[in-house]
């Protein structure tokens, strides 16, 4: 096994580790979690204080 | 208000504005080589000459523009994504002053023709050093945050801004590696074909995570924040997320094509350019669909238009590469004035455009006020900039192929149609236009510098923001 088959080897490992991704990212355990996540820049807002409503003129 | 801790936002203060101040001396060393190519007599003196000042330019407006704007963003949006304030603040201000200096000095050494030649990466030795310090710094500061979040999870925001530090400093060390012989002088450690094909591993990487995978952290939060709705898809940038990373470090060869380097290696990064669309196009799908449902936000809300009108340009511009990258078009393209609009649509519509909204975004807040000080004034710098990068981009495009054919034309007994005299001869029309195009832009940048001004010279610098508890319940 010379270093090439390794090479070989790598770039297919890193494919299946891809495809994992894939499966875990769309799998429907992840769901709520992801929906959590996504939330997370907009629970970041300030409570009533001197910042409030900024920038959320045109809602 | 339960903790009594604030947000760091003087680091993001100081960054911010340097943004706008960089971006403009940046984009006029652009204009001012523009011109010299249209009036050469504009080449005044030797330190004022276009080979001098333009590797002025692409640094000013990539590392003092671009750098800025990732530091004052990353600062900001890891501390708030988080629920925490900065790691190491005392760090951070080294960052700032460190970063700084490092712009003081590229804008003394270039013109005095000090340079070590690696396009994108010209500073000499001294100078690489004080990077690598300053970005061993910057690794602290930001992981530093991340692992004492508040949060279980890690926003995939900073998830682009940590690939795009870890990258980065990857990058510069392995292609700034280099003997120095004096102060000012230095050789690269490598030779040949493989100190080529390290220059432009290092080269495109430089656009795939300084210029896109950290613009998609900036985009990740403040699109959907001045959307005011959460991302389109999390599955999808979580996917395109490791899609790019795994992608990118192999698309370097199409910057070689038909030159000494290995005909497979070529093919090689040609392949990888072309698979690069997915996810390029899973980033400006994602981005742009956040406002699926909401798109009468875009009538009456110009940073809005901003963050959006910088994901088609994305878009196009990440379809634009990949076809580029094939070996035939690139046979046409390579060498023109098309490569130089390709990066153009890139780094004035994305880049720049993604810059500015991020940044109408952060100064109301960093400096207490409701909005900056003219809504009105942030339209026209949009229709300024989108005006100015379309005239830039068309006016290349036609340059460059036109270029292409020029060159490539031959006589029926093969000897060449044109000399190459007259390529650059028919070239001027379109350089002028370009010159219009880039004076545009230029002036939207003077516009917010205005309307910067304003804004923080009413406000006061907010040091009071108090870190919010993370929200467990979603009662929004």
């Amino acid at each position: 096994m010379d270093i090439n088959d390794l090479r070989s080897l790598f770039t297919v490992l890193v494919f299946g580790a891809f495809i994992g991704i894939v499966a875990w990212a769309y799998s429907s355990k992840r769901k709520q979690a992801f929906d959590e996540a996504a939330r997370l820049p907009l629970d970041d807002d300030e409570p009533a204080s001197q910042e409030n409503a900024v920038g959320q003129k045109h809602n | 208000m339960q903790s009594q801790a604030t947000y760091n936002y003087k680091v993001v203060r100081q960054f911010a504005v340097m943004t706008v101040i960089w971006g403009i001396v940046g984009m006029l060393v652009g204009v001012i080589i523009a011109a010299q190519l249209v009036w050469p007599e504009l080449n005044a003196a030797e330190w004022l000459s276009y080979g001098r000042l333009r590797p002025l330019h692409t640094n000013a407006v990539i590392f003092a523009f671009g750098g800025c704007a990732l530091f004052a963003t990353s600062f900001y949006v890891v501390q708030r994504t988080c629920h925490t304030t900065l790691f190491a603040p005392g760090l951070a201000t080294f960052i700032f002053w460190g970063w700084q200096i490092v712009i003081v000095l590229a804008a003394i050494t270039l013109p005095l023709g000090i340079t070590s030649g690696k396009e994108y990466a010209e500073l000499e030795w001294p100078i690489d050093i004080l990077i690598t310090v300053i970005w061993v710094a910057y690794a602290v500061v930001f992981f530093g945050t991340i692992g004492t979040r508040k949060t279980p999870h890690i926003y995939v925001a900073n998830w682009f801004y940590g690939a795009f530090i870890i990258a980065v400093a990857l990058l510069h060390i392995f292609n700034s590696a280099a003997i120095p012989v004096t102060l000012t002088k230095s050789y690269s450690a490598y030779a040949g074909v493989q100190d080529a094909m390290i220059q432009w591993w290092y080269g495109h990487n430089a656009v795939g995570f300084f210029l896109t995978a950290a613009f998609l952290g900036m985009m990740y939060y403040f699109v959907p924040k001045q959307a005011q709705r959460p991302i389109y898809s999390y599955r999808l940038s979580v996917v395109h997320f490791w899609a790019l990373i795994f992608t990118y470090m192999w698309a370097g060869p199409h910057h070689l094509h038909y030159t000494a380097l290995p005909d497979w290696t070529q093919s090689i990064g040609m392949v990888f350019s072309l698979i690069l669309l997915a996810p390029s196009w899973g980033g400006m799908i994602n981005g742009i669909m956040t406002l699926s449902g909401a798109w009468h936000k875009l009538r009456d809300d110009p940073i809005l238009k901003f963050l959006i009108t910088s994901l088609s340009f994305y878009g196009m511009s990440t379809f634009e590469g990949p076809m580029m990258s094939i070996k035939t078009v690139n046979a046409l393209s390579h060498y023109t004035d098309w490569t130089v609009g390709h990066v153009h649509s890139g780094a004035l519509g994305w880049v720049a455009m993604i810059t500015i909204g991020s940044i109408y975004y952060l100064i109301p807040r960093l400096f207490g006020k409701a909005e900056m000080y003219s809504v009105k004034l942030i339209n026209v710098h949009f229709w300024l900039a989108t005006l100015g990068t379309v005239l830039y981009i068309a006016a290349l495009w036609i340059s460059g192929v036109m270029q292409g054919l020029m060159w490539r034309a031959t006589n029926a007994d093969g000897t060449l149609t044109y000399s190459f005299v007259e390529s650059v001869k028919a070239s001027y029309p379109f350089w002028t236009i370009r010159v219009v195009g880039g004076v545009l832009f230029l002036t939207g940048m003077c516009l917010m510098a205005y309307n910067m001004y304003k804004t923080i010279a009413s406000g006061r610098a907010v040091d009071d923001a108090p870190v919010i508890a993370p929200a467990h319940a979603h009662a929004h």
